[in-house]
C-alpha cells in the first residue's frame, strides 16, 4: 500500500538539503547516503548519489525515469552467485 | 458477425461475457461499456444489430486501451523497470517473482516447470 498523499513523499530531510545546495551552486558531487527509503524527487535528476547497501556505497546516476522510485531499489543488498555445492561439490566427489 | 478490436466474439454467449474475450476487458468494464452503449448485457452476441456493434466499438476505442496497445504498454512498463536497474527490473530479468514472494518453494508461475537438480543433498542429520 502506498504512502498517504496528504503526507507527501518521504525524503530524508538532510539528503534533500544537500541536493538543493548542489542545485543552487550548480555543482555535481557524489552524495553519500544511508537513506534507502527516500523517494527520488525531480530535484535529484542528474546527480550521482551513493546509496549504502549494508556493505558499501553504490553510486547511482539518477535519470528522469527513476523519479518516484526509492533510492534503495537501485542498490541491491544481496548477491546471488549460484546455488551452493553445484560446482564445488562435483569437484570434490570426483576425488 | 461481431468483430471488435480484432477479436471475434463468441456468438452463443451473452454480450457482457463475450466482451471479456477482449484482452483488457473484464466483466466490470464490459458492463460499463454496455451501459454507456445502451445495450442489454443479457442479449446474445449473435442478436446484436450492426448499429449496436458500432456503438460498442466507438465507446471502446475512445475510452479504453485494449489488446495490442495495452499489451505493448505493459511491456514498456516492464522494460522501463529493467532499463533503470531497479530491483523489480532485476527480478523481471531473472524471471523470478517481483513482489517479494518466497522462492524457496512455489513461485512456479514465474520460474516455470520444475527443474530437478541432480544430486541435491538432503540435510544431514
Amino acid at each position: 500500500m502506498p504512502r498517504s498523499i496528504k503526507k507527501g513523499p518521504y525524503i530524508d530531510f538532510k539528503l534533500l538539503k544537500k541536493v538543493q545546495k548542489l542545485n543552487e551552486t550548480n555543482q555535481k558531487k557524489i552524495i553519500k547516503t544511508w537513506s534507502r527509503a527516500s523517494t527520488i524527487s525531480p530535484e535529484f535528476v542528474g546527480h550521482t548519489i551513493a546509496v549504502h547497501n549494508g556493505n558499501k556505497m553504490i553510486p547511482i546516476y539518477i535519470s528522469e525515469n527513476m523519479v518516484g522510485h526509492k533510492l534503495g531499489e537501485f542498490s541491491p543488498t544481496r548477491i546471488f552467485r549460484g546455488h551452493p555445492g553445484t560446482k564445488a561439490e562435483k569437484a570434490s566427489r570426483m576425488k | 458477425m461481431a468483430r471488435i478490436a480484432g477479436i471475434d466474439l463468441p456468438k452463443q454467449k451473452k454480450v457482457y461475457i463475450g466482451l471479456t474475450y477482449i484482452f483488457g476487458i473484464g466483466e466490470v468494464t464490459s458492463k460499463k461499456i454496455l451501459e454507456a452503449a445502451k445495450v442489454d448485457p443479457e442479449k446474445k452476441v449473435a442478436e446484436l444489430t450492426e448499429k449496436e456493434v458500432a456503438e460498442i466499438r466507438s465507446i471502446m476505442t475512445s475510452n479504453y486501451k485494449v489488446e495490442g496497445s495495452l499489451r505493448s504498454e505493459v511491456q514498456q512498463n516492464i522494460k522501463r523497470l529493467m532499463d533503470i536497474g531497479a530491483y523489480r527490473g532485476l527480478r523481471h530479468r531473472r524471471g523470478l517473482p517481483v513482489r517479494g514472494q518466497r522462492t524457496r518453494t512455489n513461485a512456479r508461475t514465474r520460474k516455470g516447470k520444475k527443474k530437478t537438480v541432480a544430486n541435491k543433498k538432503k540435510a544431514i542429520k
